[in-house]
């Protein structure tokens, strides 16, 4: 056992004081076990600080390390418990920048929690001050502890049995104004969305139950639209009910009146709701045959910073592992952050199961996910008709694209706004499977259809000109 | 401005103008280039929660060309004109059902009516 330049000596007596993090924690000999949870961290060091040395202070502080040795230290085995820096990989281009391998032992975490994991991984870590920054940019989770978690409720593939939808992305929209509707009128824009041709219609993340329009009355008259727009359509409707709430007995009670008014799906906000009442949510879906659709507020608080917090697709495989059906991945084309190659990299991760590292997708470690459910990724924020051969070329069929504004801005109203998006939709998905270029003929593809669909030929001539080219913040 | 007219529809491609025989050749041509396995459904009735269409024959398993899944769907229209037919493909990969779309309707006015 060569891995470590000292081992804890319990014979050797106990020795006071501050001594360095490297001698402990920083093994550059150890080979990560197929057991091991991994991390790769960008650290930003404090001048001065070595590399070794600040690497060895994140494997010690986010887990079994504090700053000075204790007594209690030698009444367990450190070299089974602690966390090891097992490599270092400087940031081309970035001073004092660096790439920190730290491999945590299984022990470390409870069976089936991502609130204890991320406790572990994210914790006072920090905050530790000889870090000017850090971020978390991907982990691995190993079979072994995957297999303690539930994961997604259905999954894609029974979610498509269930509603009944094959070979395409599905279609979906947010219900604008944000906030301030009645019950009623809210209802009715839903109604008219999915006689359109929509497959859901979306709950805005901060309806929950606001004294405009409390959630029983919310939940009975969008159930109404639910069952009149399948009834006359003859395809299978549902709207994001969202069941965010302040604690997890109303979360669970709200879940509980969509599942007795027969609604296909509810909603839930992973990082604002939090992990625990994810994960509790997430077990409910699966035990009651509800699907379960995650938005992700207050992603960007954590993941925009590129040399501070947590990568999105650190998120991203979290949740996989406490649990939905969808999430919002950002659209690549639209309104919101997002480069493409990043992007696709985390939603193979949230898809697939087995993702290669691939690190020009910034995919650090290669990730077997052991059978687990696949989540579908939600492209949502900005987007509008024209984006159609893009997002169908981009995200693949396994994908909800939802259009709020390019729906509900719709010159006649929400129905011909909605059916705009579907035969804009089904002519890409057509045109694809027959063999056309998307990126080369979209344009062409979207103006055959726009001859015989007067609402495609409206919803192109409002939005032709709009355009959102930013350069992305976060870069490979 | 247009009131959207209520109409009933049948999933994927449904929203496009009645599929062609060349266009349903075309898409078929993609289940078979895809490696799924192409069949041939048909039902009375087009209710989204009915889940099960009847199968027409067995999944054809033993390496078809376009021309034999056609043949089958052709079949299944004459002897059935009043159902509706769909094709669908399955991935024994994935070990589940990935394409579907509807190729023949009910000539009569219960299902699909033409607009455009």
């Amino acid at each position: 056992m060569s891995y470590s330049p000292t081992r804890t000596q319990s014979k050797a007596g106990y020795d006071a004081g501050v001594k360095d993090y490297k001698l402990t924690y920083y093994t550059p000999d150890y080979t990560p076990k197929d057991t091991d949870i991994l991390a790769a961290f960008r650290v930003t060091a404090q001048p001065g600080v070595p590399y070794e040395e600040a690497g060895a202070a994140v494997a010690a502080e986010s887990s079994t390390g504090t700053w000075t040795t204790v007594w209690t230290d030698l009444l367990t085995d450190l070299d089974r418990y602690k966390g090891r820096c097992y490599d270092i990989e400087p940031v081309p281009g970035e001073e004092n920048q660096f790439f920190a391998y730290i491999a945590y032992p299984l022990d470390l975490f409870e069976e089936g929690s991502v609130t204890n994991l991320l406790t572990s991984l994210v914790g006072n870590v920090f905050g530790f001050k000889a870090l000017k920054a850090l971020r978390l940019e991907d982990i691995r989770i190993p079979v072994a502890y995957l297999k303690t978690f539930q994961g997604p409720p259905h999954g894609i593939q029974v979610e498509r049995d269930k509603i009944n939808k094959y070979g395409r992305p599905l279609l979906g929209c947010t219900i604008k104004p944000k906030l301030g509707l009645s019950a009623k009128n809210y209802g009715r824009a839903v109604y008219e969305c999915l006689r359109g041709g929509l497959d859901f219609t979306k709950d805005d993340e901060n309806i929950n139950s606001q004294p405009f329009q409390r959630w029983r009355d919310r939940f009975l008259f969008v159930a109404d639209a639910i069952h009149k727009s399948q009834a006359e359509t003859g395809e299978i409707k549902g709207h994001y009910l969202n069941v965010t709430a302040a604690t997890c007995e109303e979360m669970l009670e709200r879940a509980a009146f969509a599942k007795e008014l027969d609604m296909p799906i509810v909603m839930h906000d992973f990082l604002t709701g939090g992990f625990t009442a994810n994960t509790t949510l997430a077990k409910y879906c699966r035990a009651n045959g509800l699907l379960l659709h995650i938005h992700r507020a207050m992603h960007a608080v954590i993941d925009r910073q590129k040399n501070h917090g947590i990568h999105f697709r650190v998120l991203s495989k979290c949740l996989r592992m406490s649990g939905g059906d969808h999430i919002h991945t950002g659209t690549v084309v639209g309104k919101l952050e997002g480069d493409k190659a990043i992007t696709l990299g985390f939603i193979d991760l949230l898809r697939e199961n087995y993702v290669e590292q691939d690190r020009s997708r910034g995919v650090f470690f290669t990730q077997d996910w052991a059978s687990m459910p696949g989540v579908m990724a939600v492209a949502s924020g900005g987007i509008h008709v024209w984006h159609m051969p893009a997002l169908v070329e981009i995200f693949g069929d396994d994908s909800v694209l939802q259009f709020g504004g390019g729906t509900l801005g719709h010159p006649w109203g929400n129905a011909p706004g909605a059916t705009a998006n579907r035969v804009a939709l089904e002519a890409c998905v057509q045109a694809r499977n027959e063999g056309r270029d998307l990126t080369r003929e979209g344009g062409d593809i979207l103006r055959e259809a726009c001859k015989w669909s007067p609402e495609l030929a409206v919803a192109c001539e409002v939005w032709k000109e709009i355009k959102f080219e930013f350069e992305a913040v976060d870069t490979v | 401005m247009k009131t959207l007219p209520k109409e009933r529809r049948f999933e994927t491609l449904s929203y496009l103008p009645p599929l062609t025989d060349e266009q349903i050749r075309r898409q078929i041509q993609y289940i078979l280039a895809q490696g799924y396995i192409a069949a041939v459904e048909f039902n009375e009735k087009s209710d989204p929660t009915e889940y099960y269409w009847t199968m027409w024959k067995l999944p054809l398993f033993k390496n078809p060309d376009v021309q034999d899944v056609l043949q089958e769907v052709n079949e299944c229209r004459s002897e059935y004109p009043d159902n509706y037919v769909r094709v669908v493909g399955f991935d024994n990969i994935k070990q589940c059902q990935v394409l579907s779309f509807v190729v023949h309707k009910p000539s009569s006015n219960t299902g699909f009516q033409q607009r455009y």
